[in-house]
């Protein structure tokens, strides 16, 4: 990839950044690929040498905050016409209760996502609590010499000891993927932001 | 690693790589090479948190006919860079305390 293709492609998936912003770190990975050039190195190696558009992309969209995005599409499409803005103001009564209910729709499904992986730590919880149980159970039948029932204690016991760890390690891995998933939805919302619009 | 104390760390680092004479980019890369691997993605976010933090200034000078961002440590820089020696000494004795513990686990 030459020094140009590099840098068209990094300005077409941050075209939305914040003008500023986007300069000074252009700036900075052009001067890193000269400076390897000078240093012996064909300009193809020095682009593949600093990592490609995709990469560097994402690093700069997950450590900027989603509201500077925002405010720079929204600055970025102020030259609203006239008829557009009437047309947003009578048209308010009827898209902000919708654009409400939309964000309290996405809230509450991302809410019962997390909601049934809670629950399903609380179910595990129980099981551990009836292992505990269990076992207080069996020492009593010991105690009343009732073998048969200090066996099935025991046995119930370790079933749901098995249960508890199977199910723990379920739910530790459940939740990291809601975490990475979300990780994940919040980049491509935020390199939605900036795409450019063809 | 921990995130945390490895970001505390490559900042001490970035500030050593310019603590003798100004630096440059490539060159505060090609000097860690040896000890440890930096991209330049990671390099530029250190090197705005040390800015926005006043541990370092920047200029720009000319260098064959482009322009080069140069590094400046500022004394608080090199006072960030004394804490840490300090801070060194408790991670050591803090790391000496950890590894003891193991050695008396491994007896018992």
């Amino acid at each position: 990839m030459t020094k140009l293709e590099f840098f068209n492609e990094l300005q077409a998936r941050l075209s939305g950044l914040p003008k500023a912003e986007a300069d000074e770190r252009f700036s900075f990975y052009d001067e890193m690929i000269d400076d390897r050039i000078e240093d012996g190195l064909s300009e193809e190696e020095a682009v593949a040498e600093v990592g490609t558009p995709e990469e560097i992309a994402n690093q700069i969209l997950s450590e900027i905050p989603l509201s500077a995005l925002v405010k720079e599409k929204v600055k970025k499409n102020r030259a609203l016409r006239g008829w557009e803005i009437v047309l947003l103001i009578l048209g308010f009564p009827l898209w902000f209760p919708l654009l409400i209910a939309a964000l309290a729709v996405i809230l509450s499904i991302y809410v019962s996502i997390w909601a049934v992986v809670i629950s399903l730590y609380a179910v595990d919880l129980a099981l551990a609590l009836s292992v505990v149980a269990l076992v207080v159970g069996m020492f009593i039948y010991l105690f009343q010499s009732n073998i048969g029932g200090a066996l099935m204690s025991l046995g119930a016991g370790i079933l749901s000891a098995g249960l508890a760890i199977l199910l723990f390690i379920g739910c530790v891995a459940l939740s990291k993927g809601i975490i990475s998933l979300t990780k994940k939805s919040l980049l491509g919302i935020k390199s939605w932001f900036v795409r450019k619009e063809d | 690693m921990d995130i945390q104390l490895k970001r505390g760390l490559l900042d001490v680092c970035v500030l050593a790589a310019i603590k003798s004479e100004d630096s440059y980019g490539y060159k505060i890369i090609k000097d860690m090479k040896p000890y440890l691997e930096l991209s330049e993605s990671t390099l530029y976010t250190i090197l705005k948190r040390l800015e926005m933090a006043s541990l370092l200034v920047t200029r720009t000078a000319e260098h064959g006919g482009r322009l080069r961002k140069y590094y400046h440590i500022t004394p608080q820089g090199l006072a960030r860079i004394e804490e840490f020696r300090e801070d060194w000494k408790e991670i050591q004795s803090i790391y000496q305390f950890i590894t003891r513990e193991e050695h008396g686990n491994d007896e018992a």
